[in-house]
């Protein structure tokens, strides 16, 4: 692995720089931005904007930079109960519905692993298939089911499970119906990558020392599987505390997720402060699940370095 | 020694059920004759032909294959490049941050994403419209890639690269003529990837769009949050039919591409 020859040259280092700079200037920088403008004045930066670094100003301009700074924003959040119950919903939906996750794709997932091979790669692609079909469209789908004299009212009507068919749009039933439905890809995909990996001589080893199979489960399989237990969780959990579309489109009003309220701040109160400290605090929130995901993300690809 | 038992086949079919029939019936009801989309009034393609005239439906389809095609081939560049960077260059300095900012917008919420993205765009004076959404999709792309492409530079046979090294290849050639083919279908499916992921994005366009530049999410997301409609029953079965095409065509590329290079897996 010559490595030091060929960092040398020209275009090694442009392979590395290029996509480095990208990302600097497309995700880094701007998340700056973000930080920088959650502590400003509401009142300075409404839009039309004021410039973020006045260059020219020199020392002047890098002066009143840092003196324009003000955490005014954040208490704001802190003394509004409308934002900490916005956070505290969105942590909530997001902590059961991964549970919910948990509890349906962990079958699913094991019992892709006890089909033959040839079948195990086609029902993974069955699993990944809807994934790709946009969220929306995913959401749209159960807006149809959902509905008033919906399919599924229809159907409880029919089977006389109910009298009168239930309302089922704008409640939190539908934002979890919804959540586990779209982030069920996610959710399986990792546990099934680990379970596959289990080694079978070590459930012949338990099942040939009289071991029951549940009990093989429970004390071989499910420990084995953990880190595809805790990458699928992280993967849930993280998207679904920032989540928009679902929400919005099958919660009811009266209860708001995080991420809507970012929307709400900046589209219709156009307060891009405020909106910003929102989204700082969530960044914050999430700062740990997301460097455990890094973590375990380096961990399982980063060998080939 | 692998047995499915009864509980297993049940899991598996409850599953794929509970995934599919949502879009089935959606399918289904975009072929309703009738206007109220409960009832059923036998089927028709009414609603399809309605679609052919909606003016600025299809300019915003075009508007979003255009910038799903433009951000999907910079993303899979970049995207191809930065996998090259992690899995080939060993330590080079800020590979932490490097990799970590690959990783990240994987699981940042896209309203976060969105919001940064514009927030930039404001602060540098950009004016807001195609480019912009084509350059937010790219960097949300761009990782995407980067993880499908460096996992499978991982798993390849580095004794092929060793042997045209051996046989006097100098680097950049040997990566030329025998790397990038076998990566090939990997990068051709995570294009394709990209270009879904674009297509499909609501929430980091309406961020970072601007007028004349209305995206077809955009404008179903605005007509669906009126409520349930036959027209859009019919546009999202095209577009559930257009990814469906593009992802079978992707895995088929993927299966290739383990299939050169690597030890036959029994």
């Amino acid at each position: 692995m010559n490595n030091g020859r060929r960092q040398t040259s020209f275009i090694a280092k442009l392979v590395v720089r290029i996509p480095y700079a990208w990302m600097v200037a497309f995700f880094l920088v701007p998340f700056l931005i973000v930080v920088k403008i959650s502590l400003s004045q509401t009142a300075i930066a409404q839009p039309p904007y004021t410039p973020v670094f006045d260059l020219a100003a020199g020392w002047q301009g890098f002066r009143s930079f840092f003196t324009g700074l003000s955490l005014d924003n954040f208490t704001f959040l802190g003394s509004d109960p409308l934002y900490i119950l916005s956070y505290m919903k969105s942590v909530e939906i997001a902590a059961f519905s991964t549970l919910l996750l948990l509890v349906i794709g962990y079958p699913i997932a094991y019992a892709i692993t006890r089909t033959p091979r040839r079948l195990q790669a086609v029902l993974v692609l069955l699993v990944i298939l809807p994934f790709w079909t946009s969220f929306l469209i995913r959401i749209y789908a159960w807006m149809n089911i959902l509905q008033h004299d919906g399919p599924l009212n229809q159907l409880l009507l029919f089977f006389h499970i109910v009298r009168e068919p239930p309302a089922w749009l704008s409640t939190d039933t539908a934002v979890y119906i919804g959540i586990v439905y779209s982030y069920l890809p996610f959710m399986v995909l990792p546990l099934y990558a680990t379970l596959e990996k289990i080694d079978e001589s070590l459930l012949e080893a338990a099942a040939d020392l009289g071991c029951p199979r549940w009990k093989t489960f429970w004390l071989v399989t499910l420990p084995l599987s953990a880190p595809g237990v805790l990458a699928g969780a992280l993967l849930c959990f993280i998207p679904i505390c920032g989540e928009f579309v679902i929400p919005d489109l099958l919660g009811g009003s009266r209860t708001s997720m995080i991420g809507q309220t970012v929307w709400t701040e900046f589209f219709a109160n156009k307060d891009w402060p405020t909106a910003s400290a929102v989204a700082v605090v969530l960044v914050c929130l999430l700062v740990t699940p997301i460097v455990v995901f890094q973590h375990q993300a380096m961990r399982g690809t980063g060998r080939g370095s | 020694m692998r047995k499915a038992s009864f509980f297993n086949l049940a899991a598996l079919a409850v599953g794929l059920v509970f995934l599919y029939l949502p879009i089935v019936i959606l399918v289904i009801y975009s072929f309703n004759a009738s206007r109220l989309v409960a009832v059923w009034g036998g089927w028709s393609m009414h609603w399809y032909a309605e679609l052919a005239g909606d003016a600025p439906l299809l300019e915003a389809a075009s508007i979003s294959l255009r910038i799903a095609l433009v951000s999907a081939s910079a993303a899979t560049v970049l995207g191809t490049l930065a996998a090259v960077a992690l899995v080939r260059f060993g330590r080079f300095r800020g590979r932490l941050l490097f990799a970590a900012m690959i990783y990240a917008p994987l699981v940042m919420p896209e309203v976060i994403t969105g919001l940064s993205m514009l927030l930039l765009f404001v602060a540098v004076a950009i004016d807001r419209g195609f480019w912009t959404v084509v350059i937010a999709h790219t960097t949300m792309a761009m990782c995407f890639v980067a993880v499908i492409v460096q996992s499978r530079l991982i798993d390849f046979d580095r004794s092929l690269e060793e042997a045209a090294m051996d046989l006097g290849a100098p680097p950049l050639q040997t990566f030329l003529l025998v790397t990038l083919p076998l990566i090939l279908p990997a990068i051709a499916a995570s294009f394709m990837l990209a270009f879904a992921l674009s297509l499909d994005d609501l929430v980091i366009a309406s961020f970072t769009t601007g007028p004349g530049a209305t995206t077809l999410a955009i404008r179903i997301y605005s007509a669906v949050r009126l409520g349930v409609s036959p027209e859009m029953n019919a546009v999202c079965s095209i577009m559930v039919l257009v990814v469906g095409l593009a992802v079978i065509a992707a895995s088929l590329l993927t299966k290739l591409s383990a299939a050169r290079g690597t030890p036959a897996r029994i």
